[in-house]
């Protein structure tokens, strides 16, 4: 299991740098989508698997498709002569390595002094594993249940449904063209 | 795939995850292309989600609130996307760049 977990973060990790290097961005477009998938095989080791489906239909099946169309659309984008980075990619550089260290440091240093067995944290009930493979068996059931109850998501979830129109809409009248250009 | 959680530590994920989220960063702060930095923060947004569905599963997994909270933040990427590459197609058709550093008329 943990080999599994190993590989699939290599596969995660490695495509998502092979898309901040790459020259090519249609190839960057591609090692992306490869990266969600990693994303998901992760979600699939957390038992989450409607989440894994989830990232499959909208970041693999939506996004990508969506930057892809973007890269055809704007010409200058294939080009792979010019340096694909700015003046200041050392100091991104030394920021994000920063940035990594403080998180892992951090990570260290919590887990040293907490309890060493896996379910330290977990709720008591979560211990028993009937229990535990219940709930996750039902979890898309009460997934959908706690968006349609008034106690609990109802009211992000429609908020979020607004957001998405509105975005689309307004996705469709920034990118259309102008009326003259039709005309002409 | 029950006992994968309890053969993995959950710092396993969390650095994975940061590590992700880092290498997310160092994308949109150096790359010049405005797309690349898009798909930069997809790869940041995916490195959340990695957390929240660890913690969930390490911490929580009876109650659907983490899962929850991990399609809300998937919706709002999904209408960023949308919304950023309409801006990029526009901003490619009246200036016919997408480079970051020649787009500065607020600059001057």
């Amino acid at each position: 299991m943990q080999i599994i977990f190993i590989i699939v973060s290599a596969v995660t990790l490695l495509s998502g740098i092979m898309v901040v290097t790459n020259r090519n961005l249609f190839h960057a477009a591609l090692y992306m989508m490869l990266s969600f998938l990693g994303v998901a095989g992760l979600y699939v080791l957390l038992d989450a698997g409607f989440m894994a489906a989830a990232q499959l239909l909208v970041y693999i099946g939506a996004i990508s498709i969506l930057v892809i169309f973007a890269i055809m659309m704007t010409r200058r984008l294939m080009q792979t002569t010019e340096t694909p980075y700015n003046s200041q990619w050392v100091w991104s550089g030394i920021a994000s390595v920063s940035v990594f260290a403080l998180i892992v440091l951090v990570i260290t240093q919590v887990t040293a002094v907490l309890p060493t067995d896996p379910n330290a944290f977990m709720a008591p009930s979560a211990i028993n594993d009937a229990v535990l493979y219940d709930a996750l068996s039902n979890m898309v059931i009460s997934l959908g249940e706690s968006f349609v109850s008034a106690e609990q998501y109802v009211l992000p979830f429609i908020l979020s449904s607004v957001l998405l129109l509105v975005a689309l809409v307004g996705a469709i009248i920034v990118a259309r063209p102008d009326v003259e250009e039709n005309e002409s | 795939m029950i006992e994968a959680v309890s053969q993995i530590p959950l710092s396993w994920f969390l650095i994975v995850a940061a590590a992700l989220f880092s290498i997310g960063l160092y994308g949109v702060l150096a790359r010049r292309n405005a797309v690349a930095m898009l798909m930069s923060v997809e790869l940041m947004l995916n490195a959340v989600n990695i957390n929240l569905i660890a913690f969930w599963r390490y911490i929580d997994p009876l109650q659907p609130t983490g899962v929850a909270w991990a399609i809300f933040v998937l919706t709002v990427a999904a209408a960023e996307a949308a919304v950023g590459l309409a801006l990029i197609i526009s901003i490619y058709r009246q200036r016919d760049s997408v480079i970051a550093e020649e787009l500065d008329v607020l600059k001057y």
